[in-house]
């Protein structure tokens, strides 16, 4: 089921009753979610996303906009109605009731012509069950499974329906860094499995990168970008989404365009084609970086930290806006580093550069092995 | 491992002085009383032991009107106060707007003095010489005859004591039970309102058990207050209780001591052992019972 928002937005009063201005929490957000795949929404703590996804499921209802699911206007239905699934970040499991008795709940609230037999009941409740690999847990109570189980069987309810939407709030957050791991290639799995449009929320843009088909990065209630999780990467449209996505965090200096140049303090360090002079904002990722001797650019060397497969160069530059640079160096490298500035030269299309005011992104020609 | 128990005891050991010497002597003492026939606390004298004293309260026609009118007490206003409660503090829990002005009007019974309450319900139900009471009033604007509730036939009379003891108990189970309903998690709503759980299925089967320890505590401690009610027959029909045909076993064992018919702590020893029992026996059915049906998470 593919899922289209036009121009959705939802306004909450101001607490503060001095201030009249409302907070805008989603703001006149229009998109298309592709049919049967798997969507990261992805942004900071306050960013709307978790307003995003009460829409979704309809326990929120926009102030204005719309909300389809395939061709079917949801904006006015109960969430009951719109035939989701929400798997809550606490999971939300019911304590007093077994794990069999909670993936069956949502079925026994069905009414009329669609109402179950209990042996239907069981068997759907099984085959969920099977899907995420808790079978074996159907008579036991939640605080009897480990954080890892009691979110199988949250995915498990919100399956058990078989709706046409599955949303999953922070789906990882509670869990330890392996079980993290784990669990969001169970996903993937389960959402490959099932075929359900997936949509997830996260802030944790590995997490959204690793697995989404797509994400949908926002900020202040206003979306920056969505794509491919590599498009986005490879191409953010801003300094927001350049700097939110990657890690360690891409490099962003203080920078000035002149004569067609990229200069970084003194060093011109890239040709930038087609872009007037002025002042501007560069971000190197780090893997945009090679170690040279005659390089263009000159860094103050702090420390070389070396991770087995990458090499990383850790240091400053007075026009840096990070606290410290850090660039991957991949550990084929030979690397002697004897002197206190290191050199580098810079892959140009891992150089973006964004305007000082807007911090939108100003794009500029790449001719690779131009310098 | 000994030094160490030794040093356990030694810090039970106020509790254990305080609570021997004020409840389990006191106790022990009454449990003696009550085999002790005809015994004289003046004097410290009785004439034998035996199961006498027994005997002479489970015959005495005013025990068994006392028991009576307990156990009707107690079936009536237990389940309907729990009840009530229940239905108000979900109601208050759903409502924004003058959630606490109606906390507070529901509150205020239970700050209020119980023979002041005692007399705004004679102004209410009894009948005097110049008028019939406010409620005899709503009766007759209705078309119906005036009763008299305090002095009256018997049904009336324990309407007025249930009515009374329903309205003071309720607002500290309001009270408990509207801050057992906010201690669940708003997700649990909402995750059953994203599945389509009816109002009904969403109060039996997630507010019910999720509130279940609350619930059997107010249960368990409203039939305790129920069983030891007195105060309350008092201040609706003064302290003749047993010629009002309105006293309870707590009021009987008080008559014994020091009623008119006082003087007799053998008996009113008895009396007591008998209501222990009783009580003893209610709460060993409830803690069963809550075993299946209460959930602690």
């Amino acid at each position: 089921m593919k899922v289209v928002l036009e121009n959705l937005t939802k306004k909450f009063p101001s607490r503060n009753k001095r201030e009249k201005a409302d907070v805008i929490a989603v703001n006149n957000f229009t998109f298309e979610i592709p049919d049967g795949k798997l969507i990261g929404l992805l942004g900071p703590s306050g960013c709307g996303k978790s307003t995003m996804l009460n829409l979704l499921c309809g326990l929120l209802t926009p102030t204005s906009g719309k909300i389809f699911f395939g061709e079917d206007d949801v904006t006015n239905l109960p969430p009951e109605n719109r035939g989701v699934g929400l798997v809550f970040q606490n999971y939300a499991l019911y304590p007093h009731l077994t794990v069999k008795q909670n993936i069956t709940f949502p079925l026994e609230n069905l009414k009329g012509a669609a109402k179950l037999s209990k042996e239907v009941m069981a068997q759907k409740a099984l085959e969920a069950a099977k899907l995420v690999q808790i079978d074996g847990l159907m008579d036991r109570k939640p605080s009897e499974l480990s954080g890892g189980q009691q979110q199988r069987v949250a995915i498990a309810r919100a399956l058990v329906k078989m709706p046409r939407i599955l949303l999953l709030d922070e789906p990882l957050s509670n869990l330890d860094a392996r079980l993290r791991l784990q669990t969001r290639e169970e996903i993937r799995r389960i959402q490959r499995e099932t075929g359900i449009t997936t949509i997830f929320v996260t802030h944790d843009q590995e997490e959204a990168m690793s697995i989404s088909d797509m994400i949908v990065v926002m900020k202040d209630g206003i979306l920056q970008q969505i794509g491919k999780p590599q498009e986005v990467y490879d191409e953010p449209v801003n300094m927001f989404v350049a700097t939110f996505l990657g890690t360690p965090p891409i490099n962003v200096f203080d920078a000035e365009v002149k004569d067609g140049k990229l200069y970084i303090g003194k060093e011109a360090v890239l040709e930038v084609k087609g872009v007037a002079d002025r002042e501007v904002y560069a971000a190197i990722r780090p893997e945009g970086f090679i170690l040279k001797e005659d390089g263009v650019f000159g860094c103050d060397l702090n420390e070389v930290e070396v991770m087995g497969r990458d090499i990383s160069v850790v240091s400053k530059h007075k026009n840096s806006r990070n606290t410290e640079i850090r660039s991957i160096i991949s550990s084929d490298t030979k690397i002697e580093l004897n002197s206190s500035v290191v050199r580098f030269d810079i892959k140009p299309h891992k150089v973006f550069i964004f305007d000082k005011e807007t911090e939108e992104r100003i794009y500029f020609d790449v001719n690779e092995g131009d310098l | 491992m000994e030094k160490r128990n030794l040093k356990g005891w030694l810090y039970l050991l106020p509790a254990i002085l305080f609570l021997g010497v004020f409840m389990v002597y006191p106790l022990i003492d009454v449990f003696i009383y009550s085999f002790e026939e005809g015994y004289n606390s003046a004097s410290q004298t009785f004439f034998g032991v035996g199961a006498y004293n027994y005997s002479y309260v489970l015959h005495d026609p005013y025990f068994l009107q006392a028991i009576k009118n307990t156990f009707i007490l107690v079936v009536i206003t237990v389940p309907v106060s729990t009840g009530l409660a229940l239905l108000i503090s979900v109601g208050l829990n759903s409502i924004k707007p003058l959630r606490d002005l109606y906390q507070t009007v529901y509150f205020l019974p239970y700050v209020t003095n119980t023979l002041a309450v005692g007399l705004v319900f004679m102004i209410l139900f009894k009948k005097t010489a110049y008028s019939d009471g406010l409620v005899n009033m709503l009766i007759n604007l209705f078309g119906g005859t005036s009763v008299d509730f305090i002095d009256g036939p018997y049904w009336a009379k324990m309407f007025v004591l249930c009515f009374y003891t329903v309205w003071v108990v309720l607002p500290f189970k309001i009270l408990i039970l509207t801050s057992a309903l906010a201690s669940v998690n708003e997700d649990y709503y909402k995750a059953a309102k994203v599945d389509g759980t009816s109002r009904l299925r969403i109060f039996t089967r997630i507010t019910v058990p999720m509130i279940s320890p609350t619930l059997f505590y107010l249960i368990i401690t409203g039939f305790i207050g129920a069983f030891k009610a007195y105060s309350d027959a008092v201040a609706l029909f003064g302290t003749d209780l047993n010629a009002a045909e309105m006293n309870t076993i707590v009021g009987y064992i008080y008559d014994m001591l020091y009623g008119n018919s006082g003087g007799y702590p053998s008996y009113a020893s008895a009396a007591a052992i008998i209501l222990f029992a009783i009580v003893l026996t209610i709460t060993c059915i409830n803690l069963l019972v809550s075993k299946k049906h209460v959930h602690y998470s």
